[in-house]
Order: structure tokens, then C-alpha cells, then sequence
């Protein structure tokens, strides 16, 4: 169908219309996807996780499996509670630590630290686990996550701030079974 | 009433929508769908609207802010009036929603009212569904406690396992490296914007082609769809033996609607608001989260599954059945609709209704959680300690201060992860008692590193006395072919 010269000449205008708000969404589009994308952004990424002390290390007896509680690296003031996350510490011989996240590797709910046993128990599943992290019994496919630490000053500091997920456990080391376990 | 009539009259001669809205509201239906089967969807409706208006009277108190929600939530339930009652209505209104929009998919599963030409009528509704699980899962996230923060770390935990992205979807679900105030403003802002805004776009489309099309014909066995006759069939149908919607069929509708209605406003008034339960404060380990209701069949499922299975089923096992559920109409859209010539129909709602009943009603009494007071809260039954030696007794001491009572159950109380031990000693002799508690294996921990010798001693003295009167004890029979050597461990048997 040929359309009559006036119609067909605002017909490529209204076309020319839509073209010229298609480009502009798409100008839009950019700092509205990048600040949705934001939490993911390389920029911002690298700085989830970073050194933090846990204390003094004679707040951690040898031999001791004891909770300590550091503050969330990326803080807001709004944050209330959720900004304190709390973490295992085992004092194995006075120069080996071990310190463990708070959340099951089963589907992250906080495992509690039975020191009459030397077990973690998760109350959500059933996750077991020995003193020194590796699976025990239960759901969990892996032992518990562990943040890397180092010692300096006398003072435990972890490198922390992403939470553990079995699927982000990459800044964690995994615990293979065993330190050896006598029978 | 003149008045009315002349305003009314003013405002149609400008809006010009009377007359539309008069021959929807009075266009025919089968004389058989004005049943009382046919009111899920518009009660769904109705809740929908409760949430709406309760939702926003809430937003008028609530905080969406991490470390005020709590607080924010407190002051509704205690100062100002009747801001409890206002909560409960929300909440019992989402519980309700939920299982009307269940009971509404399975009447249109077993009336076949998804065939032809209904196909896209049913998918939006499969849409529906997910959007109002989506509203239920954000809406106990914004109920911002305990059981919220540590449901949010199982959203986490779930997300993450997704191949290659996962890492990112936590960190796009949480909004940045962990639970924290942006997490519950982007819960906030889905519950209260994108999922609503969704919702009421998908029940307009869903209405819109319900009246386009016509509500479903009375499943009659024998009669059968077929795409080249349906649409002719149906007009003739409605045509011949039809009654105005309104007011024929919708009174039923309206009566139902007022009783759910009714019914939640008592439930709200009865049972009160669902929590909150424990500040959210992550430091506070002491606590066992739940999923809310509608949830607890997934909770039951997580832990009944065997570890190697949980991811597939957790990232494959939705997607299957969304693409089933999506699909449905496109295989069986023609053919019988009457459930009674739909076995198969029939049998597989059976099936999942009576996993998901099952599921959720073993989230009742979580057997696979260990109880983790049972050992400094519930006492060993007396029974089991009357006549006993001394050493049998230190075993039963042994037994609750480490924790075996928080797994297994004695006279039925304590945990119900491992086997009651009520009758071990009939089941596992001296030696498979030790083997059993120094290496665990069966879902046990081995408890070799963490028992004395004295312990361990003590310990399987105290099980070789759990059997019920009458009944002998587990013997190795290879005990009376060599000349068995003295253990050491006292004899228990009399």
C-alpha cells in the first residue's frame, strides 16, 4: 500500500521518534543498569573482604574453641544489629589457629560449639562437625568454612567481610578431612 | 436517589464506561458455573485487596531500615492501637492468599479449565503464583527478625550454588557482601513495589481474558475439547443455557469472599500477629530458624534429601517445574476435562498434595534437627537409672554432658536425628556398642577423640542396660564357640 506523500512523510517521523527514544533509553540505560549492578561492580567487589582483628590473643585459651564477634568491613550506620557477625576461634596448641565461620556449609544457618563433645551442631538440619571443622555427620557436603587469619602484635586478625556460601568460598580455605583424627 | 441517578448520569456522559462495565457484569455464563466451585479466584481477588489496604496502613508505622525495622515492628504490636491487629490481618491475609490461590489452581487443574483456549489464562495464573510465593517469601524477610536474617543466609546459601554466578546473584540478592541494611531495603522496595506492581498486572490480564473468553464450562464427561468445535460449542452453550454474571452467579462469590474475609479477620483476632521473634542480631546464635509455613515443606526437603542430590534439586528441580506447569496446556489441551475422566489428573495432585501435606507436616517436629538443650534441659527418664551400678549410672552422666541425648531419644524425649536408644543393648552387642560410639558412621560423629577410655566404658555400660524387660540382649554367638577373655568391663547382664 503506498501511502499519500503527507502521511508517508510523517510516518518517518513518528518512525525517527521512536528511533530517537530507543537511543535515549538506551543512553538511560547505562548508569541505571550500573547502579543496579552496583553490589557486583569490580570496583566495589574488591573491597568486601579485609583484615580485621578479632582481639587480643589471650582472649583465646589454648586448647579453646571460644565465639568472638568482629565488625562488618562495608558499614552503614543503618545497619543496627547485622552489623556484628560473630565467628569461631580455636586455639589448637598456642600457635595454630583455626577460625570458623559462624554459618553451616550446609545452607548457612549458625552452628553452635559443644565444647562437653567438641562438636558444632547446626540447629536447622542437623550438620555435625568435628573440633577441627571437617564434616562430621549430616546434610553438609563440606567442612566449615574458614576465614585465612594471621597473628600480629598479639592480636587474631581474619580476612572477612563476604558471608560464607558454599558457592563463594573462594576467598576461604576449605578444610580437607583430617587433620588426622585417631580412633 | 434522583440526585444519584443525575451525578451518575454527569459522570457517564464524560467517562462513557456504563455501558461497557453493565454488559461485562451481566454477560452469560453456563447456568452450571455458578457454583460454589467456582469462587477461588475472585476470593484470591478479595485477599489480594485486604493486602493492599493493610499493607499500606503498615508502611505508615514500619521502618525499612536494618536497624530500626525491629524496633518499628514493636511499637506496632504494642503502642499504637491496634497496630497488632492490623499486623495480624497481613499476616494471616498472606497465609490465606497463598492457600486460596493453591485451592484455586487445583480446582482448574481438575475442571480442565486450562485447556484450550485458556492456554495463556493458566500460565499468567502459574505467574500469579510465583509472584504471590514471591510476595510471601519477601513479606517474612520485611518481618525483619531472627528467623528473617537467618532465612536470608538460606536464600544466600541457595543462590549461590548456581554455577559460575553465583557469587554475584548473593551479592545482587543481598545488595553487597552480606545481610545487612541494604538487603532489607531491596526486600523492602520488591515487596512493596516491583512484586505488587507485577501482581496487578498479571490479574489484570488474568481478568481481562477470563471475560474475554468465558469463565470454563462445567466439565461434563464425554464432553470433549477439540480446538476446531470448542469456541463454536461454548458460544452455543452459553447462548442456550446462560445467566447473566451478575446477579446469577455472583452472589456466591461474594458470600465466599466475605466469609475468608470474615475468617481471616478472626484468625487475626485469635491467634494474634506472627511475631516478630528474636531481635536480628547475628551475634545471638541461640536460636533455630523456621521458614514460614507456606516454606516449611521446602526446610523438610532440604534435609531429607541426600547431600549429593540438594544442588540439582535446589537449581534444576524449580526450573522443571515451572517449564511443566508453562507447558501443561500445550500438551493436554484438548480431550476430556471432567476429573472423572482424568485419573492421571487426579492421581498426580494426590501425589504432590500428599508430599507437600507430609513435608510440612514433619517440619512440625523437625526430627532431623538435633535438640540442642536436650542435654542440660531433659533429664534421663528414672526409670532408666533405678537399680543401676554406679558405673551404668556415670555412663547415663556421660551420656547428657555429651550431648548424646541432644540426638538420640529416650522414652521419647530428646532428639530424634539418630535412633531412639530405648532398646539398643537388643539391637548391638558390648562390642558393636564401642565400635558405634568410637567411630560413629551412619550419619554419626565418631566420638573416639572426644571419650576417655573411663567414658566409653562407662557409656556402653549405661546402653547395654537399655533393652525393654523381658527381652534378652544382642550376643555375639561367636562368644560361645572361643573361650571369651576377660574384658575388664563389667558383666550388666543378669
Amino acid at each position: 500500500m503506498t501511502l499519500p506523500e503527507g502521511l508517508k512523510r510523517r510516518d518517518f517521523l513518528m518512525k525517527m521518534g521512536l528511533l530517537f527514544n530507543g537511543i535515549v533509553a538506551a543512553i538511560l540505560a547505562v548508569p541505571i543498569v550500573r547502579y543496579l549492578m552496583s553490589p557486583v561492580a569490580r570496583a566495589r567487589k574488591g573491597h568486601y573482604d579485609s583484615w580485621l582483628s578479632l582481639g587480643k590473643l589471650r582472649e583465646f585459651p589454648v586448647g579453646q574453641t571460644r565465639l568472638a564477634i568482629y565488625q562488618n568491613p562495608v558499614v552503614n550506620p543503618w545497619d543496627g544489629d547485622t552489623a556484628d557477625i560473630p565467628c569461631w576461634v580455636r586455639n589448637v596448641d598456642g600457635q595454630q589457629f583455626q577460625v570458623f565461620a559462624i554459618n553451616c556449609a550446609h545452607l548457612g544457618c549458625p552452628v553452635r560449639w559443644f565444647p562437653q563433645s567438641s562438636l558444632f551442631m547446626c540447629p536447622c538440619h542437623g550438620g555435625v562437625y568435628y573440633q577441627d571443622g571437617s564434616r562430621a555427620s549430616g546434610p553438609p557436603e563440606r567442612g566449615l568454612f574458614q576465614y585465612h587469619h594471621k597473628v600480629e602484635n598479639g592480636e587474631l586478625f581474619i580476612k572477612a567481610g563476604e558471608i560464607p556460601t558454599p558457592g563463594s568460598a573462594a576467598n576461604i580455605i576449605s578444610i580437607t578431612p583430617g587433620l588426622p583424627r585417631c580412633v | 436517589m434522583r440526585l444519584m441517578e443525575t451525578v451518575g448520569q454527569w459522570l457517564d456522559d464524560r467517562l462513557q464506561v456504563g455501558a461497557t462495565l453493565r454488559e461485562t457484569a451481566e454477560h452469560p455464563v453456563p447456568r452450571e458455573t455458578a457454583s460454589w466451585f467456582y469462587v477461588f479466584g475472585s476470593a484470591a481477588f478479595v485477599v489480594f485487596m485486604l493486602q493492599i489496604v493493610t499493607g499500606i496502613m503498615l508502611a505508615l508505622i514500619y521502618v525499612p531500615s536494618a536497624g530500626e525495622a525491629w524496633n518499628s515492628l514493636q511499637t506496632l504490636n504494642h503502642s499504637v492501637a491496634l497496630g497488632w491487629f492490623i499486623r495480624a490481618l497481613h499476616g494471616w491475609g498472606s497465609e490465606f492468599m497463598v492457600a486460596i490461590v493453591l485451592i484455586h489452581m487445583v480446582q482448574v487443574i481438575l475442571f480442565g479449565a486450562y485447556k484450550y483456549p485458556r492456554e495463556l489464562t493458566w500460565m499468567v495464573g502459574v505467574l500469579l503464583l510465583l509472584v504471590t510465593l514471591g510476595m510471601a517469601f519477601t513479606g517474612q524477610v520485611l518481618r525483619f527478625d531472627q528467623d528473617a536474617y537467618w532465612g536470608l543466609g538460606i536464600g544466600a546459601s541457595i543462590a549461590s550454588r548456581v554455577p559460575v554466578l553465583g557469587p554475584q546473584i548473593v551479592n545482587l540478592m543481598l545488595g553487597g557482601p552480606i545481610i545487612a541494611g541494604a538487603t532489607l531495603s531491596r526486600f523492602f522496595a520488591l515487596h512493596v513495589f516491583v512484586i505488587p506492581g507485577l501482581l496487578i498486572a498479571f490479574v489484570a490480564v488474568h481478568l481481562l481474558m477470563v471475560i474475554k473468553l468465558g469463565i470454563n464450562e462445567w466439565p461434563m464427561p464425554g464432553r470433549v475439547v477439540r480446538k476446531a468445535t470448542y469456541l463454536k460449542d461454548y458460544h452455543e452453550l452459553t447462548k442456550r443455557d446462560g445467566i447473566p454474571f451478575v446477579p446469577s452467579a455472583v452472589w456466591k462469590d461474594l458470600f465466599f469472599s466475605g466469609f475468608i474475609l470474615l475468617s481471616i479477620a478472626a484468625c487475626a483476632f485469635y491467634f494474634g500477629p506472627f511475631g516478630p521473634s528474636g531481635r536480628p542480631d547475628p551475634t545471638i546464635i541461640q536460636t533455630a530458624p523456621r521458614p514460614d509455613f507456606f516454606f516449611l515443606w521446602l526446610y523438610a526437603l532440604l534435609s531429607l534429601l541426600p547431600p549429593s542430590m540438594e544442588t540439582p534439586a535446589l537449581l534444576v528441580g524449580p526450573v522443571v517445574v515451572l517449564f511443566a506447569l508453562l507447558l501443561l496446556p500445550f500438551i493436554f489441551g484438548e480431550g476430556e476435562k471432567s476429573w472423572r475422566r482424568r485419573p492421571i489428573a487426579v492421581l498426580s495432585i494426590l501425589v504432590v498434595a500428599v508430599s507437600l501435606g507430609t513435608f510440612t507436616h514433619l517440619s512440625g517436629y523437625t526430627p532431623w534437627s538435633p535438640v540442642m538443650d536436650a542435654w542440660s534441659s531433659t533429664p534421663i527418664p528414672p526409670q532408666y537409672l533405678r537399680n543401676r551400678s554406679a558405673l551404668e549410672r556415670q555412663g547415663a552422666l556421660v551420656f547428657q554432658v555429651k550431648q548424646c541425648h541432644n540426638c538420640h531419644a529416650l522414652d521419647n524425649q530428646g532428639g530424634k536425628r539418630g535412633p531412639a536408644l530405648d532398646s539398643v543393648a537388643v539391637l548391638l552387642t558390648h562390642d558393636q556398642l564401642i565400635r558405634q560410639v568410637i567411630q560413629g558412621g551412619g550419619n554419626m560423629p565418631a566420638y573416639g577423640k572426644n571419650l576417655s577410655p573411663a567414658e566409653t566404658t562407662a557409656l556402653v555400660a549405661f546402653l547395654e542396660t537399655l533393652r525393654p524387660a523381658g527381652q534378652p540382649a544382642a550376643q555375639d554367638t561367636s562368644r560361645g564357640v572361643a573361650p571369651a577373655p576377660d574384658r575388664g568391663a563389667p558383666s550388666t547382664q543378669p
